[in-house]
């Protein structure tokens, strides 16, 4: 099982996710944006950070990556993806998700240890939770506010794509407490907290964040 | 030479944090005169001669494709004398 983890210019979370993606029981490849191949990966992550230096908007010029294109063929033939914040953003971007990432309402980059419910498991990337268990991940961003007209939230609430909300206090102004979302057929998958970095309890708040690692491998055997 | 100009803007219904911190900014330094403020981006795009129709249509797909995000926002283009 080849999960690739993509390396934007500006791209800082790859390190963390290619270890969770190993401690998760897969083999981690390095993907370039400028790669012209996906060395046959079986699965793709979109990692955190700030690609191109969030410059017009966070995922606005690394979505036209070279590496992008492919991911985006690959994506709607039913390979799974998973964007984690600043890959959530180049995911929306890219119209894979839809909706989009905008400032938090505060105005504060928030950087602290946020519980989440998980709404959806029948994701590829889900399964190994049960429906309705809360986990406890790191959530770090300037623009977590995921934002999308009436008809898009009635749409992902109808159709349970709302795969992980924000428990307690709105953090960052989401619409609904939206934390995570999918696309229709559930193979890609946005989120806004990093469960790259809650893989164990010694670098990180809980080792909850792993199941989004072990769900593709359920995912790719069964 | 000529100047295309691109005002992007978030759509009235998108929540504008920036614009709100600068509107309740304003009356703290004196100034009243704000009911509510609205923060855009503004691209000064320059081109050899007159712009042609076939450019400004081109400026527009720009705009569409790259320089804003039309879930969350709208643009405007026009040429600047």
């Amino acid at each position: 099982m080849r999960i690739g983890v993509i390396t934007f210019p500006g791209t800082l979370d790859d390190r963390d996710a290619a270890r969770a993606v190993v401690h998760g029981g897969a083999e981690a490849i390095s993907l370039w944006h400028a790669d012209a191949d996906l060395k046959n990966v079986d699965a793709v992550i979109l990692p955190g950070g700030f690609s191109y230096g969030d410059y017009l908007r966070c995922g606005a010029i690394s979505r036209f990556a070279p590496v992008m294109k492919l991911v985006i063929e690959a994506a709607n033939k039913g390979m799974p993806v998973l964007g984690i914040c600043n890959g959530f953003q180049v995911l929306c971007e890219s119209h894979l998700l839809p909706g989009a990432l905008t400032r938090n309402s505060d105005l504060h980059f928030l950087c602290r240890d946020q519980e989440i419910e998980i709404i959806n498991n029948s994701t590829a990337w889900t399964s190994s939770f049960t429906q309705g268990e809360k986990i406890t991940i790191p959530l770090k961003n300037g623009e977590g506010s995921f934002q999308c007209d009436e008809a898009t939230l009635a749409m992902l609430e109808g159709e349970g794509r709302v795969i992980a909300r924000y428990v307690g206090e709105n953090p960052n102004g989401s619409r609904n407490l939206i934390a995570g979302i999918s696309n229709a057929q559930g193979n890609v998958v946005g989120l806004m907290p990093h469960p790259e970095h809650a893989i164990d309890a010694l670098t990180g708040p809980s080792d909850q964040g792993l199941g989004f690692f072990t769900s593709i491998l359920n995912a790719m055997v069964n | 030479m000529a100047t295309i100009v691109v005002e992007v803007m978030l759509k009235p219904e998108i929540l504008d944090p920036q614009g709100n911190a600068v509107a309740s900014a304003l009356p703290r330094l004196g100034f009243t005169f704000a009911t509510s403020v609205r923060q855009g981006k503004r691209f000064e795009i320059e081109i050899d001669g007159e712009p042609t129709a076939a450019q400004l249509l081109e400026v527009e797909k720009a705009a569409e494709v790259l320089l804003s995000n039309p879930v969350i926002e709208t643009y405007v283009v026009r040429v600047e004398k």
